[in-house]
């Protein structure tokens, strides 16, 4: 039997999830339930439309040469996508087959045997490190933050390129110390290729308010630009690239 | 060789008129980047200045001035400037800069209501003139319009025609005064009548010599309005300047006598760079030098104006003009036409600020140099102002030495021209098909009487069929209602000077249009996928739908719709092609809509896609806004797929995303929209038009247009002034789908 995908939706023309113009492939389903969601329209497991590997392979295939001119590829999120990595192996198989460049987008919660097949399919993960305080983390994510940390170090030890993704929250993920360690820990991952700071917005609110969910950063503000760059500045002393979308 | 082409690499064009031969052996392909561009200099600025001056004003008051008096020839004014002291490139269409003159020939009625709208008044003796002694072609067209032409313009099923307003969409090779000076393109024209000296002739050699005559008689006076600007272009020019200047008193000439709805320029930024490098090299001339007159004659192509009514503003939003000059592109002989000047021309965007004219019009081709890739994608993300279309395609069917006239109409120079055929309303025409040919909004009867459609829930076939039937009734009445427009158009209204640019055979198109395009493909996409049901009225008249169920929408880079679109577009023009037309033209088809899908839509029912009574089509190729749910990639790879075969008079896609969605910062911006381009270009996309700004920018502009003077939008095939559309027309820009993921 063919093992279906749930998938929430798909978007042909990414920028910001990886280089060059990437598919990208909402997830459905979600361990986590980050405050700062913008997407908690993905987090239920049984929701979004199932696909087979083939019929979204078939979806993906079809924005090649657009993939091909920019330098880009397919990129996974959701969601997380690693709760449906049966599935996304077999896909990626077929991306590979046609030279199309994978990329994962998650927050690391799971390491198990499908999860390292589908690594072997992987060009690049986008690692979210929500927060380094493992306090912190349990709370803005409900779960903890040691998973994510071994997942690190699993992509270390096959030599995955990597990219940290960090989002910056006023009054949340703005504990310097925390960054500083971070920044401090990131360091002896070669692998680790680039970190990107990503602002803080509430894009995602209305869906929140749609689902009659409580959301808790209604009156949190858009980080400035100075503290972007406060930040970025303690993630550089790595000496890694460090990128900001403001 | 003349003294003038020292120099020069000779060539077929030495003898013969061919501006192609004389770029193929003389050009210089640059494949470097912009980092020798210059500034504007001083006396740019300062002219520049009291040029958005005079706009600012203009803005206020609607237009400057008016002439009420004289219509206006190639000689009717004498000179007129701006600001002699700093003015390096001179000429103006009237005795003012910004001064509206009139062009009574193709009709009186719409002069003296455009002046009134403005609060002018025509002159008594102009207005009997032009109603007892000399017929327009506004007359001559309702003199020969048949009782069922007049029924389908009035419910506009077919509306937009060039039947009151010159049709323009005609490129004269303004280069060729340039090239060669005027008394030698007189003597080819003489020598061209000579040969029509048949023993039996009969009318087409008649017409034929007759045109000659008034041709020559053009080049004639064009010499003369240039002599009244201190210039002599008898002979070919000798230098940067008089390349340049030479090249912008042919369009002037043009747009003096004929103000044609799109009035484009063509291509002449590579043949200008011949001139460029030719000075650089000889040391008489700096970049600053080249460039201002670049800059200068750019400006003047921002100041083309022409008096228009209210309702022609509505088809036509924010006063275009067409002035479309084609850049880039490829060689056949596989070296790239990009020259230095291509840079400069489209560098006009910085030194003066973006605008909607001249319509840059990048041809793209995916072997165009990378660097210059970059610095399009550079240009559009600062100014939303230029175009893009495929010189890959075009290249195949019309050469490397054509141009775009208007929007998306490419014609070879020169050689082509096309009888402008405005478009149907094809989503109108699927309401006919299922009301047995009423109107769906005022019941009349408009095409034949056949059966309608009776059951409650449309079937597929059955509608379809119907469609097919209604489409064999709209195309013939469409083509033989061109027929009457462009039989009229030449004897009233004729173009003798764009026409004395020409060569004597050249190919006609009759160049007709689709509008509603996605609502069509979606409607029967709805009724194939989905459960369609009719509501009628008491008179069994269907005035709305209800659809219950889902269904593929164009834009989702679905081929189950998808296809239905393309069998549209082949199923419409394959009709065409069986009508005779005037002229022999070849019939040609484009899917483009300006900015009168707000006005089509008003004046269509509710669609069986879901879309209500009154509401806009989506634009040119456009999917309907919203149901492009898959990003912009999926939804340009539906327009991609529309058969450029089939719709050679072109393709308009209008794609707009907010700065973010297109990366993280410049570079990433720049590369990646420089790959959207090479991908949608390399899936035979056509044409597109980008525009990179936030909603926002646009909501507040709305509200504080005075804050905005420049801010440049792209819309169906053509750029305006976001401050100059109406209410309406600006909130359909901003409700248009914006790619923000």
């Amino acid at each position: 039997m063919t093992r279906l995908g749930r998938i929430h939706s798909l978007e042909s023309f990414g920028t910001v999830d990886g280089p060059g113009i990437r598919f990208v492939v909402f997830m459905q389903g979600c361990p986590l339930r980050c405050q700062f969601c913008h997407n908690p329209d993905t987090w239920d497991v049984n929701g979004g439309t199932e696909y087979t590997p083939e019929a979204l392979f078939s979806e993906i295939i079809k924005y090649k040469s657009y993939m091909d001119y920019s330098g880009g590829g397919v990129t996974f999120t959701g969601g997380e996508p690693l709760l449906q990595a049966e599935f996304l192996v077999e896909v990626s198989k077929l991306c590979k087959n046609k030279e199309i460049s994978v990329a994962l987008d998650t927050s690391g919660f799971i390491l198990n045997d499908s999860v390292k097949e589908l690594l072997d399919y992987t060009d690049l993960v986008l690692l979210d490190i929500k927060n380094y305080d493992p306090i912190v983390y349990k709370a803005i994510t409900g779960v903890s933050l040691s998973p994510t940390l071994k997942f690190l170090d699993y992509l270390r030890e096959k030599n995955t390129a990597t990219w940290v993704r960090y989002v910056v929250v006023p009054q949340l993920t703005d504990n310097l110390d925390g960054v500083v360690k971070l920044s401090e820990h990131l360091d002896g991952y070669s692998n680790v290729k680039k970190i990107e700071l990503l602002a803080f917005h509430k894009m995602g609110e209305y869906k929140w308010k749609e689902m009659e969910i409580d959301y808790k950063l209604t009156d949190t503000k858009e980080p400035s630009k100075e503290l972007m760059d406060q930040i970025a500045a303690i993630m550089r002393t790595n000496g890694k690239i460090v990128t900001s979308n403001i | 060789m003349r003294q003038e082409w020292h120099d020069f690499e000779g060539g077929s064009w030495t003898t013969d008129v061919n501006v192609r031969s004389f770029i193929q052996h003389n050009y210089t392909p640059y494949s470097g980047d912009e980092s020798f561009l210059v500034g504007p200099t001083k006396r740019t600025l300062k002219l520049w200045e009291k040029a958005k001056e005079l706009m600012k004003l203009e803005n206020e008051k609607g237009i400057i001035d008016a002439e009420t008096l004289r219509p206006s020839t190639i000689t009717a004014f004498g000179p007129g400037y701006l600001d002699k002291e700093n003015e390096v490139i001179v000429g103006f269409q009237t005795d003012k800069p910004l001064k509206r003159g009139i062009m009574p020939n193709g009709g009186i009625r719409v002069v003296k209501k455009a002046l009134e709208s403005y609060g002018y008044t025509l002159d008594k003796t102009t207005e009997e003139i032009y109603t007892q002694n000399r017929k327009t072609h506004n007359d001559g067209v309702f003199d020969a319009y048949t009782d069922a032409m007049r029924k389908a313009r009035h419910s506009g099923i077919i509306t937009g025609l060039p039947d009151a307003y010159g049709r323009g969409r005609i490129i004269g090779d303004y280069r060729r005064v340039a090239l060669y000076g005027v008394n030698f393109l007189i003597e080819e024209k003489k020598h061209e009548k000579k040969l029509l000296e048949n023993p039996n002739l009969g009318s087409p050699d008649i017409r034929l010599r007759e045109e000659l005559s008034e041709q020559i008689k053009a080049l004639m006076q064009l010499k003369e309005m240039a002599a009244s600007y201190g210039y002599d272009i008898s002979n070919p020019a000798r230098d940067s300047f008089e390349a340049t200047q030479w090249t912008y008193f042919a369009y002037l000439g043009a747009i003096k006598e004929q103000d044609g709805a799109a009035m484009s320029l063509g291509r002449v930024s590579t043949f200008l760079d011949i001139y460029y490098e030719r000075d650089l090299k000889d040391g008489k001339i700096t970049e600053e030098e080249v460039q201002e007159l670049v800059d200068q004659f750019v400006m003047k192509l921002r100041m083309v104006r022409f008096l228009r009514t209210p309702e022609y503003n509505d088809l036509f939003s924010g006063d275009p003009t067409w002035v479309t000059e084609s850049i880039g592109g490829m060689g056949l002989d596989g070296r790239t036409l990009v020259t230095k000047t291509s840079y400069r021309f489209l560098h006009t965007l910085y030194n003066l600020g973006p605008a909607p004219e001249p319509n840059l019009t990048v041809l793209w081709s995916i072997f165009l140099p990378e660097p210059f890739k970059k610095y399009c994608a550079k240009v559009s993300i600062d100014t939303s102002s230029i175009q893009y279309e495929s010189d890959d395609i075009m290249r195949e069917s019309w050469g490397d030495d054509y141009g775009i006239a208007c929007c998306v109409s490419a014609m070879r120079l020169g050689k082509q021209m096309q009888f402008f055929g405005a478009r149907a309303n094809l989503a109108k025409a699927l309401l006919y098909a299922i009301n047995g040919g009423k109107d769906e909004i005022s019941g009349e009867q408009v095409a034949p009487i056949f059966a309608p459609v009776t059951s409650e829930y449309l079937d597929y076939d059955e509608v379809v069929s119907k469609f097919d039937q209604i489409l064999d009734w709209l195309s013939e009445l469409y083509i033989n209602t061109l027929n009457v427009i462009h039989y009229m158009h030449d004897k009233y209204n004729y173009e003798r000077l764009q026409m004395a640019l020409h060569d004597v055979d050249i190919l006609r198109t009759e160049a007709c249009g689709i509008a509603g395009l996605s609502v069509v493909a979606d409607s029967l996409s709805a009724i194939k996928y989905a459960k369609v049901k009719a509501i009628r009225n008491e008179d069994g008249l269907v005035v709305d739908y209800e659809i219950e169920g889902d269904y593929p929408a164009f834009g989702n880079n679905d081929d189950r719709v998808d296809k239905i679109a393309y069998e549209v577009v082949e199923r419409f023009m394959n009709k065409l092609r069986k009508i005779k037309t005037y002229r022999s033209a070849k019939q040609t088809l484009s899917i483009l809509t300006i900015t009168s899908n707000v006005v089509y839509g008003k004046k269509t029912g509710s669609t069986p896609d879901g879309r209500k009574k009154g509401e806009p089509f989506a634009p040119g190729a456009n999917p309907m806004h919203g149901r492009d749910k898959k990003g912009a990639i999926a939804s340009m790879a539906s327009v991609a797929k529309l058969p450029y075969k089939h719709a050679q008079d072109g393709i308009s896609y209008t794609f707009s995303i907010v700065p973010k969605a297109l990366g993280k910062d410049m570079d990433d911006r720049i590369k990646n929209l420089v790959g959207m381009l090479d991908g949608y270009f390399r899936s035979k996309g056509h044409h597109i038009n980008v525009n990179v700004f936030d909603r926002e920018t646009l909501l507040d502009a709305m509200e504080h247009p005075e804050k905005y003077p420049q801010l440049t939008i792209r819309v169906s095939g053509y750029a305006v002034n976001f401050i100059k559309l109406n209410r309406e027309q600006q909130l359909d820009v901003i409700h248009r789908t914006f790619h923000e993921r």
